[in-house]
């Protein structure tokens, strides 16, 4: 048995068995890293600091003192900061920038005894739903090589479904782990905004980024989130609520629990393949004795238009500080200071990060800035109390991920509405701040992994990990 | 033609907390280039802001003295634009929903009362400093100090009220007063704690829209805003008379030339695309907070110099100069109520303490002659032990050593000399010493009195008792008067 095909929970039995160290588990997939290049999921591999903390881990599993994430390996998006490591976030501009301190998540992790293996592919700065945006080259699906993995946490869902880490952390601003999970055929789960602290995650639109893990089994992303979740004083908008004993919710049965199936996301451009396993589970849902109705959210054709409006207003202030003066890219050869910071930005963003500060940026101007952001951000109340009004009536809603599954590499690239509207199912739990979960639920005619989302009450993952973790366990 | 200006204040007032507004590092001032900075004030990827608390309650403190109406709810918003002290290339700052709104505020001319509006107060983090004509710096090059970026601010924003430069002046100096009674800045201008930008527009007296305003910037002490605004209106009023009209621009003011200069319109052409910032939740203000905080509120600049006047019985004058920084009240506060003669405790601390300070290098919370040793000066000298030279002496003594007033002196001698015929015996030695003097005395030179005077006195050590010796000298000379 290849112990790298299995998820955390079914691994840490074996390392409590002692069959099996850790340093010997991180060897497998450092080797199974350097054997699926080409999957060109990881930016950066911590080979030897890999090793070296398996090694104190082991020591600690002797010791009896290990955390509870002893032996788990995991995959970082490259745009969530590990002290003295690359952060790139798949972009030209920071190639070469080295972060001084850690994000908290990853504080969070290390002190449960997690051992990054390195730092994962993704769409630049996060602004892509394929992973071919990145400076370091597009990233393929494990599934099919000629296919795109998703995005914008592309690498991490490669990663962890070609076997090359037991989990990853993404993050998720419009759909980035959710949609790479359906894709790739792993479970992914975007908590509720203010779940998780995003200090060290390098923000692309404030509002709306969550960090999140993607992982092989509901357990493990249940698991992850009890460890990164909690109030933060380094991230004012970070909750200041307890955080639910997520494990708790898994192993139960869904007798009872409403579902709500949103009429607006099984319209017009919905595959067919994609829709059909999904009402299967939401079938196999009914006859375990949930209850499953319909529900309307009315201002969802709206929700994408207001969605890249905030998110590239937001962008284009936070990707300001990347202007060639303190770190990361400087262009040669300049006359002033102005020179500077147009030759440092135009060289060193790409095509797509470019377009969405140009766009954000006007969005913001004065003599539009009514017209679109205030505008977009009154949509973003509406859209939000659509989901208030659904999610009084149930307790979770059941949705698909993405409108098809894993699309062919550069056949989205040409035209950027096109890819804008594969995020049509999740952008609106972002606008909404609400927790989703993306877990698979069968294959479409190719073999390509479907996904299904499920959305829940703020702050009630819990909901959401029970229905998942039901799915998974009474699917196959 | 006679014209009217209108002019509007914003004043930046550095607070003093002792850390930064989002982040942990010190807002000492002077401390090397580049060590106190963070991941966080340096804007590196990832991090985010955490509003210090302090920040809010001093805020809340200039709210309520000035009046001003304070948001239950206020937004902190992004401030977009590139420059290479701002790390971010966004200064947060408040733009919709300011903190406050509505306040004023009273300054006097000639002691006449006159209402100023205040806009808005809002909060906002300081930029860095880049450095470019020390003499470390190579041509062509600019160095940054980020120390001072995240520093935290007040900007206090005035209705165009005022009508002359001299009004901007007194209100520059009544809110710099205020500020720093309230604790909240320390009001050092050399220190950049205090600055001030003015918008300038004139128009014809009785018109009532208002002409086209320039802003005035650059400006490092509060005497450089008056002559900058009597500039401008001169300036403006020339353009009137020869071109008919101003043109809207930002002018730097030039203190070595006395002018102010246009900007390149390049240089001020920003949009600044304000938002709200995502990453900071709203400021929320309860009743019961502004109530804590105006119960803690110190004495103010105002209210003090009207009880100085009443309590003390000092003139508008004395009172104010004794208010002119919370610590000297404080000092000579302390003197009143330890000594009978208040006037004289007035005297003496605006006499010889103040010249003190400017002539050594000490503070009013430092110096030697603490409020104790100057109100036991001060009983020497009224109970007559000694005389108003020898207190002189004591003082200095005390100012330099530290020792405590009545041992000076005892161990200078200093007692003064009340005793009748110890003085009698000088006097007479010295008229008998100076016939010529004497003689020019009954020629009628009354100036001669003093003369003697000063002779027996130094002849005593400067400690006999000075109306002793003069009504001895009068009695004696009219003796001898033919």
């Amino acid at each position: 048995m290849d112990i790298t095909t299995l998820d955390f929970f079914q691994t840490q039995n074996i390392i409590k068995s002692r069959a099996v160290s850790c340093v010997e588990i991180t060897q497998k997939y450092l080797t199974n890293i350097a054997a699926k290049k080409s999957l060109n999921s990881f930016i950066s591999v911590f080979h030897d600091a890999a090793l070296e903390r398996a090694e104190q881990i082991d020591r600690k599993i002797d010791a009896g003192a290990a955390g509870k994430l002893a032996g788990c390996t995991l995959g970082i998006k490259d745009l969530l900061t590990l002290k003295g490591a690359p952060t790139t976030c798949g972009s030209r501009i920071l190639a070469n920038f080295r972060s001084p301190y850690n994000a908290t998540a990853i504080e969070k992790l290390a002190s449960h005894d997690a051992i990054f293996l390195g730092k994962t592919n993704m769409d630049e700065f996060a602004m892509g739903s394929s992973t071919e945006s990145s400076c370091f080259g597009a990233v393929k699906n494990p599934h099919d090589l000629e296919r795109v993995p998703g995005g914008s946490s592309g690498g991490s869902a490669a990663a962890v479904a070609g076997n090359l880490c037991t989990a990853a952390l993404g993050s998720d601003t419009g759909g980035s782990i959710r949609q790479p999970a359906s894709f790739c055929g792993i479970v992914g789960l975007k908590p509720t905004y203010g779940r998780v602290s995003r200090f060290g995650l390098v923000a692309y639109a404030s509002s709306l980024d969550q960090i999140g893990p993607m992982s092989k089994s509901v357990h493990d992303a249940a698991l992850l989130l009890s460890c990164i979740a909690g109030h933060d004083p380094l991230d004012s908008t970070s909750a200041r609520l307890p955080v639910d004993d997520y494990l708790s919710f898994l192993d139960k049965d869904v007798h009872g629990v409403r579902i709500g199936l949103p009429k607006e996301y099984f319209a017009k451009g919905l595959d067919p393949e994609v829709e059909k396993p999904i009402r299967e589970k939401a079938e196999l849902l009914r006859k375990a004795g949930a209850e499953i109705v319909e529900v309307s959210l009315p201002h969802t054709e709206y929700a994408i238009a207001a969605y890249y409006i905030i998110a590239m207003a937001e962008a284009s202030s936070n990707l300001a500080r990347f202007d060639g003066a303190r770190y990361g890219f400087r262009a040669a050869n300049v006359k002033d200071i102005e020179e500077m910071y147009v030759k440092s930005r135009t060289q060193g963003f790409g095509e797509e990060v470019k377009r969405r500060i140009m766009l954000g940026t006007y969005a913001l101007s004065s003599g539009y800035y009514d017209a679109y952001y205030r505008k977009a951000q009154k949509v973003r109340t509406l859209v939000k109390k659509d989901f208030e009004d659904a999610l009084a009536r149930v307790d979770c809603l059941l949705t698909p991920v993405a409108p098809t599954t894993a699309f062919k590499l550069n056949e989205k690239l040409a035209d950027p509405l096109i890819m804008y509207l594969s995020d049509v199912y999740t952008v609106s739990l972002n606008l909404a701040g609400l927790p989703g979960i993306s877990v698979p639920c069968g294959v479409d005619s190719k073999d390509l992994p479907v996904g299904l989302q499920l959305i829940g009450k703020p702050f009630a993952e819990g909901t959401i990990i029970q229905v998942a973790d039901y799915i998974e366990k009474n699917s196959w | 033609m006679h014209y009217e200006p209108i002019i509007g204040l914003e004043v930046h007032v550095q607070l003093k907390t002792n850390t930064k507004i989002f982040c942990g590092c010190s807002t000492a001032f002077g401390a090397p280039p580049n060590s106190q900075v963070c991941p966080v004030c340096l804007g590196m990827p990832g991090v985010l802001p955490v509003l210090n608390e302090r920040v809010i309650e001093f805020a809340t403190r200039l709210a309520l003295v000035t009046r001003s109406h304070i948001n239950s709810f206020s937004l902190l918003a992004r401030k977009n634009y590139f420059y290479p002290d701002l790390p971010k290339a966004y200064q947060i700052s408040q733009f919709e929903q300011p903190f406050c709104e509505h306040g004023r505020l009273d300054i006097f001319l000639d002691g006449a009362k006159k209402t100023i509006g205040i806009t808005r107060i809002h909060m906002e983090e300081d930029a860095g400093k880049s450095l470019h004509a020390e003499s470390f710096v190579r041509k062509n090059e600019t160095l940054i100090d980020l120390n001072r970026c995240g520093t935290p601010l007040l900007e206090i924003v005035s209705e165009p009220d005022f009508r002359s430069a001299r009004e901007a002046y007194e209100y520059l100096v009544e809110l710099r007063q205020i500020v720093v009674y309230l604790g909240i800045c320390d009001g050092i201008m050399e220190e950049g704690s205090l600055r001030c930008d003015a918008n300038v527009s004139i128009r014809p007296v009785n018109e009532t829209r208002f002409g086209t305003k320039t802003e005035l910037k650059n400006m490092n002490s509060f005497h450089a805003v008056e002559k900058a605004i009597d500039f401008e209106i001169r300036r403006q009023e020339m353009l009137i008379e020869h071109h008919g009209r101003v043109e809207q621009q930002t002018l730097l003011w030039d203190a070595s030339r006395n002018i102010a200069v246009p900007m390149r319109s390049k240089e001020y052409s920003h949009d600044y695309r304000y938002f709200p910032d995502p990453d900071l939740v709203p400021i929320t203000i309860t009743r019961e907070f502004i109530e804590k905080i105006a119960q803690n509120l110190p004495e103010l600049p105002e209210a003090k110099r009207q009880r100085f006047q009443s309590e003390f019985n000092l003139s508008d004058y004395d009172a104010g100069v004794l208010t002119a920084t919370p610590e000297l009240a404080a000092y000579f506060e302390a003197v009143t109520a330890l000594v009978k003669n208040k006037k004289n405790a007035a005297y003496w601390t605006m006499g010889h303490v103040l010249r003190a300070l400017k002539e050594h290098d000490v503070s009013i919370s430092t110096i030697p002659v603490t409020p104790t040793f100057l109100a036991e000066i001060l009983h020497l000298l009224e109970e007559g032990t000694i005389n108003a030279s020898s207190a002189k002496i004591v003082f200095d003594d005390c100012l330099k050593t530290g020792r405590r007033p009545r041992a000076i002196v005892q161990e200078k001698g200093l007692l003064q000399i009340t005793e009748k015929s110890e003085i009698e015996a000088v006097v007479d030695k010295i008229i008998a010493e100076n016939p010529n003097d004497v003689q020019d005395y009954f020629n009628g030179n009354d100036k001669v009195l003093g003369f003697l005077m000063g002779k027996v006195m130094r002849a005593m050590g400067g400690k006999a008792h000075p109306q002793t010796v003069n009504a001895l000298l009068r009695s004696k000379l009219e003796k001898f008067r033919v």
